[in-house]
């Protein structure tokens, strides 16, 4: 009935959370090059708004495809309350316990999902810098 | 249906996104988080749906079947737009701009 209202909520907080993220990241890149001690390990690192992002774009993109199956079936409307739901007690109760349910599945799916992909990337750089480490060292420099 | 529409969608633009890896002048990798994060929404969705129905949620009336493999072509579709809009507006190869701003 509602229960991308979960994942969207979500997704507007993971977007901030990038921005101040990514804002920090190139501050940080600034001060390296001002003091010279550019380590070779945040070189070959994906930084973690890039990471983030990813989780963004599944959250946003899946959001909005499963809004428009709401708006198929009827259960959203371009007018107030929008829900159409919400414009019966009894019916909006259950809205209300889809979106705890079903809603908060969808998003901490999504998370979890995005969680294991930062395991694997985690694995795949440290891999990278066990195998290759002077050929990388020396792409930086 | 409309989750096997979906993930079917996911699965052939990684595969395309794979092969024309790590160059990305198509922006397909878009599509990919798009049809990826709906087909993990719907999997939810569908499992609560056969928590409700049991077995019965593997056998539907084939007006709905039709109905949801209509709805997931349609969310496909969608996807496609949202994906040639960004394409297009970001326009990474700069055709748009040399289109508009062309001298005759």
């Amino acid at each position: 009935m509602a229960c991308f209202i979960v994942p969207v909520a979500e997704a507007v907080v993971t977007t901030a959370i990038t921005k101040v993220v990514k804002s920090k990241e190139t501050k940080l890149e600034a001060l390296k090059v001002e003091t010279g001690k550019e380590s070779f390990e945040t070189e070959i690192k994906i930084p973690f708004s890039r990471k983030l992002k990813w989780l963004n774009n599944m959250l946003w993109g899946g959001s909005f495809l499963l809004a428009f199956e709401h708006v198929w079936h009827g259960e959203v409307v371009p007018w107030f309350p929008f829900l159409t739901a919400a414009s019966d007690p009894a019916e909006a109760s259950v809205m209300l316990s889809e979106t705890a349910t079903v809603g908060v599945s969808m998003a901490a799916l999504v998370t979890a999902v995005w969680g294991v992909m930062l395991l694997v990337t985690k694995a795949m750089e440290k891999k990278a810098l066990k195998h290759s480490p002077l050929q990388i060292r020396e792409g930086c420099i | 249906m409309t989750l096997l529409t979906t993930v079917f969608a996911a699965i052939i633009c990684t595969v395309i996104w794979y092969k024309n890896a790590p160059k990305n002048e198509m922006k397909v990798g878009i599509l990919c988080w798009m049809y990826w994060g709906a087909s993990l929404m719907w999997l939810v969705d569908a499992v609560f749906e056969y928590a409700e129905l049991g077995a019965e949620y593997f056998t539907p009336a084939p007006v709905d079947m039709l109905n949801d493999f209509f709805l997931g072509l349609s969310a496909v579709a969608l996807g496609l737009v949202v994906w040639l809009a960004i394409l297009l507006v970001k326009d990474p190869r700069g055709v748009v701009r040399t289109a508009l701003f062309k001298k005759n």
